[in-house]
């Protein structure tokens, strides 16, 4: 999901006084020189490409979870690392000075959200001393205290089938086991996902199909829960046009194993670009460019002071898809160094099931 | 329709008496300005606070540093993160570049610096990077951005990679900031860190220090809540200086008020007998209020803006200078002002307004017309004057007794204040008539008996100067005496000339031996100290040395006899003010301190002071110390020197070991700072002093000139009798000025006893310590003078007014027509 | 003669232009002598009465007083001259209002340095006073208040006694006592007194009559 880059390109600029308006969402429109740009046609390799790729500017490992405790209280985790380049790797080892030297942010989010309440914690550092970082094989992500890291099976998911999952914050933590028999899953063109008309992509791929088991750490006390889990990787070095001013994801696993992730951008000429892909219990996927998915709020809500819109119709007629989505707690806002939206939802409708939403980009 | 007429009718009094609605409007204005002016400082100086920790790099945060204070590695920084700790590497270090001068480099790491810090990389205004190329990225890659202070604005810097030079105000002098990866290039020390911040918040399933880094320790910074408590005293000062001016004003105001409402009285009863309602008359009055209060708010709080404007940078530079705290000096303008100030010149206008405006509801229809009235104080509100007073007092008396809390504390001081204006006018008028049974001739007889009948017209505006006078003789005794202990205290506890600490052990052993040799140095004295448990209580024990530093200097508030002999003899502890307050210690009980297995007990030897620290702390022999502590840190010294070698040897230790900035502090730096600190307080409070004097000056000008128009019957009698208009001109003018002088005869027991309960209560209730009290006659008589002057000035416009009136003016009284 | 008026003039400005209040005015007093002196309201009666009081001061002409003239004096001499030979009694608001009537009573008297102890017992006692003496003036009728301040002015013995309707707030039956007790005592004083008046019953009652018409005597 390219549109994620965002929160990355924004941590570079988050420290200083700057007002963000002034780089805006402009930032992500600048131009790619120096940096790897995503080429239609490319074939992904595994497990080198679960890596980082340091040739581009931004990148990230997101990890989706609907979870259930034993009395069927539903929960919704989150795990996030972001990498953000700030300069491309030539010219950055021209500047070393010392060991300290590091041109890659990492930034960590991590959540857990419940039906009454929503815990957030970010975690930072820079991409020196092994602080923070991805390595290939065996697959490891980190930041400061927090891991995914895989034993190295999982046959389909080429390295990530089975993964090991912590974070925590100052109120909450979480430790969970993942596993996956599925395939992974492209976007796009084979994982050549295009974020605008006039051409803007990254890679994108996912693995969906993580069965879930684990301990969740609250303020009430330890939950022991079940559930699936989503992950998404994506990396790129320009991915949106100007005139896109955020955006709305949507990742569906339905009753019936098929599952769905759309998005729209929006754009303030109002033609917002959607994009999905419909993938099948079987790990069969079929892509939809713009306009066949339809995203329209139904109410908005208020988070921390801003209206966002929890409530969704979301419609892929040649699937007939037809469903109304509806945060599981409206509250869940990210106040992170970049505010957006991101929790559990409940569908119902021509088809049921969870899944998750994050908005970005409402003031 | 109706409301509207009766309106314009109620309006017409004031123009017909503009001078009236103007004293009313410029009373309500100043009170309300005085209001908003020091709510504004302390508003804008709080709120400072938030960047102010981070004026003294990283102080206001906790910290980790090695034990033996050698830099710590990157892997024990790394094993902390992945141990769930939340810190911050920071490298620093003395540096000269190309153009000679010695710069202290402060390397961060912006990704993970607090919050609390972020203000070290605010530009000064206006310098900000405005092609936005900068930001982090210009911070974390070449060219790189570095901020300097401003006395390091010309800095020539002879490294690659620069690239912009910020200068930041928020710097300490003498420091360049940038990212951790080109100051360990800089300093030549790649892989080092000297301290790790502690970010404000830790998670709480982070791992025991003890077993990730047991060669780390972590150094609980107190001086953020040190200052936090200071500035505190700081902002109660102001806030009561404040309401004391808001309340002063409203002397004005009610005044005013209840003599337009008199005056009114008539025009009232003719619109009631022609059919106007008392709800509409109400509503006209309570709207015409409403209008004047809103007009008047507006004015004062724009008044108040300017004052605040004025008196900041004063305060900004004391608040700095005293705690390190950071006010901009730059002045916003917050909508809560306009609110809060409007809101609090509505609120006084109605409280002031009351009274009169029952009085008027109550008044029967058909009422006698009695003019003056408002002026005459009967027996009975006598009688009700001295029991309010009485209530007060009892009410002080009973809460010293049994209260505590700086609620009860403030209760105390707004009691006996109300009790003692509530009991000056009838104590005066006592006075004046026993001057009166005194007086032989007939002028003087006439002059003190006119002069008490003329008092209840005045005693509001008495009452108002009265407490301005005396919360001036109190703020300045408090501050003052303030200034007086702590300079003393500063003297006592910074007896010797240098202070040094040492980069690490090993540096700290080649220093003793340094300066053992050095033939300049006096004595060498070792400052060195464990966090323990004293008593119980959580602090920090200290080794001294025997040395007449010591027993000359340090602050001792009781002592044995042979304290100091028996602390040398490790038979002795010293401990301070607060612990002692607190556990209620005296000298030879005996206290209890923490070894690593044990404790061990000692007979306290004397108990010293110890401002601004709110912790435990105590004092043994530095051999004794050792003993029971092996692993104390041996790393800060005491430097004794001839005074004007001092200079001199700093040079040397700074050019052979390479400290500087925190490591070595001159004395006489510290105490020349905290002699202008001090300065600059008394601007403030002198500024503010003579703005309540103002506004008290005003109320009695008010005063004057509204009774002025009466006072005709009562000068004219004795002017046909044989005096001239200028002698009656120079009695009331005398009487003016005398009535302020006893006035400030008055005002002076309740301003000391004000400086008492400030200095006594409400600061033993606030801070947890109580400052002795000294007395600075000189300031009364400096203060005496202001207040005649003000009164002078007040009187002699209406007594002036009289003296050019003309005969035929005087002669009307008598006349048929009246 | 204690008192000589002659040519006096005194006008003032008004909204119409100047007014001509006196116009010349000639008149003697001898010591001992009672002069009324009436004429229609507003005719400059009051006017004359604080020229010579030394209250107010005059265009042309000259006042003088036991031969020495008002003209050019300054005003602390005027206010000498009031305290220390003239006594005047108005029509109301004579007295000081802050003193009681004993001292209301003395203070002319200890202000121009004549007090005499026992005259002062006397007039309060035939002014019928004695209960009132602690009393201060706002407590006292209107009759009594003009008694003290017929008492005020004997006390002082001043030479010369100017009266401006000093009954004319009273009613009939306290206004003739107040009188007669007035001239009983004027002349037990010997002094001189010139009373305005328009009360011509009152007026007869004076050795001489004095009317002032269109600003002059006739």
């Amino acid at each position: 999901m390219n549109v994620r880059l965002i929160p990355a390109i924004l941590m570079a600029l988050m420290w200083m006084s700057q007002p963000v308006a002034a780089q805006g969402y402009g930032g992500l429109g600048t131009k790619a020189e120096g940096y790897d740009v995503p080429q239609r046609g490319t074939q992904l390799q595994f497990p080198r490409d679960h890596g980082a790729h340091p040739g581009y500017r931004i990148e990230w490992w997101y990890l989706t979870a609907n979870l259930q405790g034993e009395d069927g209280r539903q929960y919704g985790v989150q795990w996030t690392l972001f990498r953000s380049a700030l300069q491309p790797p030539q010219q950055a080892k021209r500047g070393a000075t010392s060991d300290w030297h590091s041109t890659q942010l990492w930034m960590g989010h991590a959540a857990i959200t419940t039906p009454d309440s929503h815990h957030v914690a970010e975690s930072l550092a820079r991409g020196a001393y092994g602080l923070a970082g991805v390595q290939a094989a065996p697959f490891k992500a980190w930041i400061n205290d927090w891991e995914m890291s895989g034993d190295g099976g999982g046959g389909a998911s080429k390295g990530v089938g089975n993964l090991a999952l912590s974070a925590s914050g100052t109120d909450f933590g979480y430790r969970l086991a993942l596993s996956s028999d599925g395939p992974l899953i492209f976007h796009g063109d084979q994982g050549y996902s295009v974020k605008s008309a006039s051409g803007q992509a990254s890679y994108y791929y996912s693995q969906p199909f993580y069965q879930v088991q684990g301990q969740l750490e609250l303020p009430s006390g330890s939950v022991s829960v079940t559930g699936n889990a989503w992950l998404d990787r994506e990396w790129s070095s320009q991915p949106l046009s100007e005139d896109q001013q955020g955006w709305d994801w949507v990742s569906l696993s339905f009753d019936d194993g098929s599952k769905l992730m759309g998005f729209q951008l929006r754009q303030s000429d109002g033609n917002n670009f959607t994009s999905a892909t419909w993938i099948q219990s079987d790990g069969q996927t079929t892509a939809y460019a713009n306009n066949k998915l339809k995203m329209t709020e139904i109410s908005r809500s208020n988070a921390a002071g801003r209206e966002v819109p929890t409530r969704w119709r979301v419609e892929l007629p040649e699937r007939g898809v037809d469903v109304t989505v509806q945060a599981l707690n409206k509250d869940a806002w990210m106040e992170t160094s970049f505010p957006y939206w991101e929790g559990p939802v409940n569908i119902k409708g021509s088809h049921a099931g969870v899944g998750y939403l994050e908005m970005t980009g409402y003031q | 329709m109706r409301l509207a007429s009766v309106l314009r009718v109620l309006w017409s009094h004031w123009t017909y008496r503009p001078l009236q609605f103007f004293a009313l409007l410029i009373g309500l204005s100043l009170a309300t300005g005085l209001w908003t002016g020091v709510q504004a400082i302390n508003t804008e100086a709080r709120s400072s606070y938030a960047e102010a920790s981070s004026t003294i790099i990283s102080n206001a945060l906790d910290y980790l540093e090695r034990k033996d204070g050698t830099p710590i590695k990157p892997e024990t920084y790394l094993a902390l993160q992945k141990s769930g700790w939340r810190t911050s590497p920071l490298l620093e270090g003395q540096v000269q570049f190309g153009d000679g001068r010695s710069v202290r480099v402060v390397g961060i790491d912006p990704i993970t610096m607090p919050r609390e810090m972020a203000a070290l990389t605010q530009p000064v205004q206006g310098e900000a990077d405005q092609d936005g190329s900068g930001g982090l990225v210009g911070f974390l890659v070449p060219p790189f951005t570095v901020f300097v202070s401003p006395g390091l604005a010309d800095l020539k810097l002879n490294v690659a990679n620069i690239g912009d030079v910020v200068v930041s105000e928020n710097l300490p002098e003498g420091t360049l900031l940038t990212d951790i990866s080109l100051a360990a290039q800089i300093l030549n020390k790649p892989g080092e860190i000297s301290r790790l911040v502690l970010a404000a918040d830790q998670k709480r399933t982070r791992v025991n220090l003890s077993e990730v880094a047991p060669q780390l320790q972590r150094i609980a910074n107190t001086s953020g809540a040190d200052m936090a408590r200071l500035t505190d005293s700081f902002h109660l000062n102001l806030t009561a200086f404040g309401l004391l001016a808001f309340a002063v004003g409203l002397f004005i105001v009610q005044g005013t008020i209840n003599l337009a409402f008199e005056q009114r009285r008539a025009m009232c009863r003719t619109l009631r007998v022609t059919g106007t309602s008392m709800t509409v008359l109400t509503i006209a009055l309570l709207l015409e209020l409403l209008l004047i209060a809103l007009v008047a708010g507006t004015i004062g709080v724009l008044l108040g803006y300017f004052i605040a404007a004025l008196l900041l940078p004063d305060v900004a530079a004391t608040l700095r200078g005293l705690y390190g705290a950071r006010v901009s000096g730059e002045l916003d303008f917050h909508v809560g002002w306009w609110l809060s100030g409007l809101a609090i010149a509505v609120a006084g206008t109605f409280l002031a307004a009351f009274w009169s405006l029952t009085k008027l509801i109550r008044m029967p229809i058909l009422a006698a017309s009695r003019p003056r009235a408002w002026a005459r104080m009967s027996a009975r509100s006598t009688l009700a004057r001295l029991a309010a007073s009485g209530i007060c007092f009892a009410l002080a008396l009973v809460l010293y007794g049994w209260g505590s809390g700086l609620v009860v504390a403030f209760t105390i001081v707004g009691a006996v204040l109300i009790g003692a204006a509530l009991l000056l006018p009838d104590a005066m008028a006592l006075i004046i008539s026993l001057f009166e049974k005194l007086a032989v001739r007939p002028v003087s007889q006439w002059f003190w008996a006119d002069t008490r009948q003329q008092l209840p017209g005045l005693s509001l505006a008495l009452m108002a100067l009265m407490l301005a006078l005396a919360a001036n003789i109190g703020v300045s005794t408090m501050v003052g005496s303030f200034r007086l202990t702590f300079e003393g205290w500063l003297d006592q506890r910074l007896a010797s000339e240098l202070y040094v600490r040492a980069a690490d052990e090993q540096q700290a052993q080649q220093l003793r031996t340094w300066l053992a040799a050095h033939p300049d140095v006096d004595a060498v004295l070792p400052i060195w100290s464990v966090e323990t448990r004293i008593d119980g209580e959580p602090g920090q024990v200290f080794g001294v040395a025997d040395h007449r530093t010591y027993r000359d200097q340090w602050p001792m508030l009781d002592r044995s006899a042979t304290a100091w002999s028996d602390v040398a003899a490790g038979k002795a502890i010293l401990i301070n003010e607060q612990l002692a307050r607190r556990k209620g210690l005296r000298v030879g009980d005996p206290v209890t301190i923490d070894e690593a297995s044990r404790q061990y007990k000692l007979p306290v030897g004397g108990i010293y002071s110890d401002y601004g620290n709110p912790h435990a702390q105590a004092m043994i022999h530095v051999d004794l110390l050792t003993q029971l502590y092996p692993e104390v840190p041996r790393r800060r010294h005491a430097i004794r020197v001839d005074p004007s070698k001092a200079a001199d040897l700093s040079r040397q230790i700074s050019a052979e070991f390479g400290l500087g900035g925190r490591s070595l502090v001159d004395q006489a730096l510290i105490k020349q700072r905290s002699v202008e600190v001090f300065e600059r307080t008394f601007t403030v409070t002198q500024a503010l002093n003579v703005l309540t004097l103002s506004v008290a000056g005003f109320a009695i000008f008010t005063s004057l000139l509204t009774q002025s128009a009466m006072r005709l019957p009562q000068l004219a009698p004795v002017w046909a009798l044989g005096l001239t208009r200028r002698e009656l001109a120079g009695l009331e003018l005398l009487r003016g000025i005398l009535l302020a002088g006893l006035t400030m005869i008055m005002a002076l027991p309740l301003g000391l006893m004000l400086a008492w309960l400030l200095l006594a209560v409400v600061n033993v209730e606030a801070f947890g310590w109580r400052l002795p009290m000294f007395v600075f006659a000189r300031d009364w008589l400096m203060l005496g003078v202001y207040g005649l002057i003000a009164t002078a000035l007040a009187a002699a416009i209406p007594a002036r007014r009289f003296s050019k009136t003309e005969p035929a003016e005087l002669v009307k009284v008598f006349a048929h027509e009246r | 003669m204690l008192l000589q008026v002659t040519d006096l003039k005194k006008s003032f400005a008004t909204e119409e232009g100047r007014l001509d209040v006196l116009r010349g005015v000639d008149l003697e007093l001898a010591a001992g002598e009672r002069l009324a002196l009436t004429g229609e309201s507003g005719c400059g009666k009051s006017t004359l009465l604080y020229l010579v009081g030394a209250l107010e001061e005059f265009d042309g002409g000259d006042i003088r007083i036991e031969h020495q003239s008002l003209a050019g004096l300054s005003d602390r001499e005027r206010a000498a001259l009031r305290r220390d030979s003239i006594g005047i009694i108005f029509q109301q608001f004579n007295l000081i209002p802050s003193l009681t009537v004993a001292n209301n009573l003395s203070f002319h008297a200890r202000l121009a340095g004549r007090e005499d102890v026992a005259w002062n017992e006397q007039l309060a006692q035939r002014l019928g006073l004695t209960e009132f003496l602690k009393a201060y003036p706002e407590q006292l009728s209107g009759g009594q208040q003009q008694r003290v301040a017929i008492g005020r002015t004997l006390a002082a013995r001043p030479k010369l006694i100017l009266a401006d309707e000093p009954t004319g707030n009273l009613d009939e039956k306290t206004s003739e006592d107040v009188l007669n007790l007035m001239l009983e005592l004027v002349a037990e004083t010997g002094a001189g007194l010139l009373m305005v008046t328009h009360s011509p019953r009152m007026a007869d009652r004076m050795d001489r009559q004095l009317v002032l018409t269109a600003g002059q005597v006739s």
